[in-house]
């Protein structure tokens, strides 16, 4: 067509200056002079796939850039905080589960741990390893997720069904040693709901060494893809400074450069004991936290290895009758076992006068319990530390100055759960 | 509990002296009572001074106990990255003084929404903070502080009592001109709003 006019641009990269603020090349070039006067207020959800359940951001964009991002929580919140003051410490455990559902696991390890420090417990080995296979699992299948939806929200699918399809065999296991997919509430105050079926473990040993394969696959189709290195390279950095002040936690922190890692650096459960690494990333974009989280399902995958290697034989529960429930036949046979399972069922465990704080590296962060109880066996004060909502408070910072579509990239990579967020 | 009080706590009587109210271990954890009006000063130098270097506020939250007579209590979890070690520091906010304290956020940018929450939750004022709005419950929640203990489980009010006083309060008595508007939308905002947006608080 004659009289077509050609127009100079160059593709829009984003480079980051000395301060570590994004700067963007524009798309176009004086093509509309007049443009970038007006602001323009967008509302992105609470109902939006791209936010990861019933997140609401209010963005003021200039043109396509994010000027500044608001966002609003709490559309979720159930007050599960102000329950549990109403509830024994056993009964805080279903609650757990529905606070992160999508790592409940870990959830229900951290309570117990809480609760367990607060009266002076010590549970059995057995329950310990088991328990320590209880929170990688749950470690996998939520950065799994995470994967599957950042890459769906990012553009590519394929991920998304490789990653579910893994996720439905940890899901499988889960089911059949704790009877439920996503609300297992597995721990006790003292052990454990259930041992592990027959023939379980080998069946978890089985996928453990199939699994990185899945790994190199998705790494083999994103770590050098064009697209995906364009959406996350250099998209939403943090420096380690900020990191720390943001009381960021968990890969968000780590992509950060900063090792901190609860396993590591106040270890429970025995991980100590455990040879793995901690990955790090170099300049806290996006991409260092897909990395990170991609070494991290590695990283788990060594630990579940060598945590079913050392398994013991043993009791999963505490051998007080204050604390765990007598066997039903014995309940039912035996007056003592009998006045101990009417004590525990009808008033709870008492728990001394006092205070405990106990945290476990959740698959978003530290995951903290605190719990203040002043003698009776309902606590006073049940405080989730809650990883993904204090790593959400971190959104602004990160997404201001970028693209509308990079502010869906760096919330993905966030990896936040609304009923965490909310609780 | 034989584990000894953190040597922080001798650190911060001998630099503090009175405002140190007093300090226990409960479950191996040091906690260390503050005076209220010195929080700001004592954790700007718990985080600053060299061999302290209690650097992430790992959680901010309160506690009110069943005791009606116990004071509120405002609980810092700190930590230190390079040493790896805890520190608890509280201080006791009595209930029929004013619940105000110093913010934290110039020392901690997390800290903002951990202080909205703690306000959100218990009604406790930072002065200071930048943006001290709601932020699980709704901006024109008007029932109270949820995690009081004078709040029932249940809330206070019918399910259609709640709605019909969040349809009735005026949202711009608890949004700012910058969240309702940009130049742009203010132009679609119900007739008056936004004469009265622009009077600031209080028009």
């Amino acid at each position: 067509m004659s009289g077509a006019r050609t127009v100079t641009y160059e593709l829009g990269t984003t480079t980051v200056d000395a301060s570590g603020q994004p700067t963007r090349t524009p798309l176009i070039v004086d093509a509309e002079p007049q443009a970038g006067t007006d602001h323009m207020l967008v509302n992105i959800g609470p109902q939006h796939p791209a936010t990861h359940g019933v997140l609401r951001l209010v963005v003021e964009l200039e043109g396509e850039v994010v000027v500044k991002v608001i966002p609003h929580v709490g559309y979720l919140h159930s007050g599960f905080e102000k329950l549990g003051e109403y509830r024994t410490y056993n009964q805080i455990i279903p609650l757990t589960d529905r606070n992160d559902y999508l790592a409940a696991m870990s959830n229900n390890v951290g309570l117990a741990l809480a609760a367990e420090k607060l009266m002076g417990i010590e549970v059995t080995e057995r329950c310990r390893v088991l328990r320590v296979i209880a929170c990688e699992m749950a470690r996998i299948t939520s950065h799994l997720v995470w994967a599957g939806t950042t890459a769906i929200d990012i553009g590519a699918f394929t991920v998304f069904l490789w990653m579910f399809q893994e996720r439905e065999r940890v899901n499988n296991l889960i089911e059949a040693w704790t009877g439920a997919r996503l609300t297992t509430s597995l721990t006790r105050v003292g052990g454990l709901m259930a041992d592990i079926p027959d023939g379980w473990a080998a069946e978890l040993r089985g996928w453990c060494e199939r699994f990185p394969k899945t790994l190199d696959e998705v790494e083999a189709m994103l770590s050098n893809n064009g697209i995906w290195l364009g959406r996350n390279v250099d998209i939403g950095i943090l420096s380690a400074e900020d990191a720390i002040s943001f009381s960021l936690s968990g890969p968000m922190i780590r992509a950060s450069g900063v090792p901190y890692d609860v396993r590591k650096d106040r270890p429970y459960l025995g991980y100590e004991t455990y040879d793995f690494e901690v990955p790090i990333g170099e300049k806290g974009d996006c991409y260092d936290r897909y990395l990170v989280r991609m070494d991290e399902m590695r990283q788990s995958t060594r630990i579940l290895l060598q945590a079913l290697d050392r398994l013991p034989d043993g009791p999963i529960n505490v051998a007080d009758p204050r604390v765990s429930l007598p066997p039903k036949s014995r309940a039912m046979s035996d007056m003592e076992a009998m006045i101990f399972h009417f004590k525990q069922v009808m008033e709870g465990i008492a728990a001394p006068v006092g205070e405990a704080y106990a945290a476990v590296e959740g698959p978003r962060g530290e995951l903290g319990y605190y719990f203040v109880s002043d003698g009776t066996a309902k606590p006073v004060r049940w405080r989730i530390r809650p990883p993904a909502f204090i790593n959400l408070a971190a959104l602004p910072k990160m997404a201001e100055g970028h693209l509308l579509s990079d502010l869906i990239a760096i919330n993905a990579s966030v990896d936040i759960v609304m009923g965490e967020v909310d609780r | 509990m034989s584990t000894p009080l953190s040597p922080s706590v001798a650190a911060l009587r001998a630099r503090f002296g009175a405002a140190v109210v007093r300090a226990e271990v409960s479950c191996g954890d040091t906690i260390v009572y503050v005076a209220p009006g010195s929080i700001h000063e004592v954790l700007a130098w718990l985080k600053d001074e060299p061999a302290e270097r209690y650097d992430y506020l790992t959680d901010l939250t309160a506690v009110e106990y069943r005791d009606r007579e116990r004071p509120l209590e405002l609980v810092y979890q700190l930590w230190s990255i390079g040493r790896k070690v805890a520190l608890r520091v509280k201080a006791e906010l009595p209930k029929d003084g004013a619940l105000e304290v110093g913010t934290v956020t110039d020392l901690w940018r997390g800290a903002d929404w951990m202080e909205r929450e703690v306000w959100d939750m218990f009604g406790i004022r930072f002065a200071g903070h930048p943006d001290l709005r709601r932020i699980l419950m709704w901006e024109n929640y008007s029932e109270g502080h949820p995690l009081r203990k004078d709040f029932p489980l249940r809330g206070r009010f019918s399910r259609s009592e709640q709605t019909h006083r969040a349809l009735s309060d005026a949202l711009e008595k608890h949004y700012s001109l910058d969240e309702l508007s940009t130049d742009e939308a203010a132009r679609y905002l119900p007739e008056g709003m936004r004469e009265r947006l622009a009077g600031g608080p209080g028009a």
